[in-house]
């Protein structure tokens, strides 16, 4: 009997993936400096596994119907942020007039950053190109102009600075998936690295 | 305001790999040839990043790259052309 616990009640909070804690501010982690990239030279482009490039130039993303999309965000640092609003224009968009039949997809970033995803889970409602942030542009430190969104994976999957996709037959691991970070990167498993 | 320090904070996170004080080892960068102390590296993500990245202060090129799971280290050198220890 420990009746000093008895009346004691779990909080009633959000459920958090494994591991991680919940926070209200918005972390900045950075691998490098903070590319600053002008509107009037900003590129994406999609390049499939046969070399052919499909570019859209900020103006051009920005006509494509774009979604508003409330989200949770898991860090692979262990925080959390639930309830982010972003805007932007989801990657089945782009890829709509896209030929290919890669499984596999390596974003690549201003400043050299990159991160390998699964091809199906940038589809179906699952992945943006995120231009806006809590109703502002988003700020070059989250990213801006434009990051990728994957908020069902551990937000390192998330490319800050997003300039382009890489469409692949074969899966090839970006810049913390060489370095002992799972190729995945599931919150719910708790894949934060190699062999989890 | 700075979002990088300097390569004197790789000492804590190396000792565990090395004996020597990594941060007097001379690297030369793959990138721009530039060659230097490790303490003269731009490190980021040293307070709470997934993991430590140093860049060379002549092209900002990644030298080294330090992941400290709960099980490993990962150290990855390929930006660097040498390293060399002063014996
Ligand atoms: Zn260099």
């Amino acid at each position: 009997m420990s009746p000093g616990f008895s009346g004691r009640r779990q909080p009633a909070g959000p459920k958090l993936p494994p591991g991680q804690y919940l926070t209200q501010d918005f972390p900045v982690l950075s691998a490098g400096p903070t590319p600053r990239v002008p509107l009037d030279t900003w590129e994406f482009t999609v390049i499939t596994e046969t070399g052919e490039r499909h570019t859209w130039s900020w103006a051009e993303l920005t006509a494509l119907p774009a979604e508003d999309v409330t989200v949770d965000i898991h860090c692979v640092t262990k925080w959390s942020k639930l309830q982010t609003h972003w805007r932007g224009v989801p990657i089945a968009t782009l890829l709509d007039d896209v030929e290919t039949a890669a499984d596999f997809a390596l974003a690549h970033s201003y400043g050299g950053y990159t991160t390998n995803v699964p091809l199906d889970d940038l589809l179906d409602g699952q992945a943006w190109i995120a231009y806006e942030f809590e109703g502002e542009p988003l700020a070059p430190e989250h990213g801006g102009p434009a990051r990728l969104l994957v908020p069902h994976l551990y937000f390192w999957k998330s490319a800050k600075w997003v300039r382009g996709l890489q469409l692949l037959l074969e899966d090839e691991p970006g810049f913390w998936e060489t370095a002992g970070y799972h190729d995945y990167g599931d919150p719910w498993r708790e894949q934060r690295y190699q062999g989890d | 305001m700075l979002d990088y320090v300097d390569g004197s904070s790789l000492a804590g996170p190396m000792r565990e790999l090395f004996a020597v004080d990594v941060t007097a080892v001379e690297g030369r960068c793959a990138g721009c040839g530039l060659a230097g102390p490790l303490a003269n590296l731009r490190v980021y993500g040293h307070d709470h990043g997934p993991g430590v990245v140093g860049r060379c202060p002549g092209c900002d090129e990644v030298i080294l790259r330090l992941v400290r799971t709960p099980t490993d280290a990962w150290l990855d050198l390929r930006g660097a052309v040498s390293l060399r220890f002063s014996m």
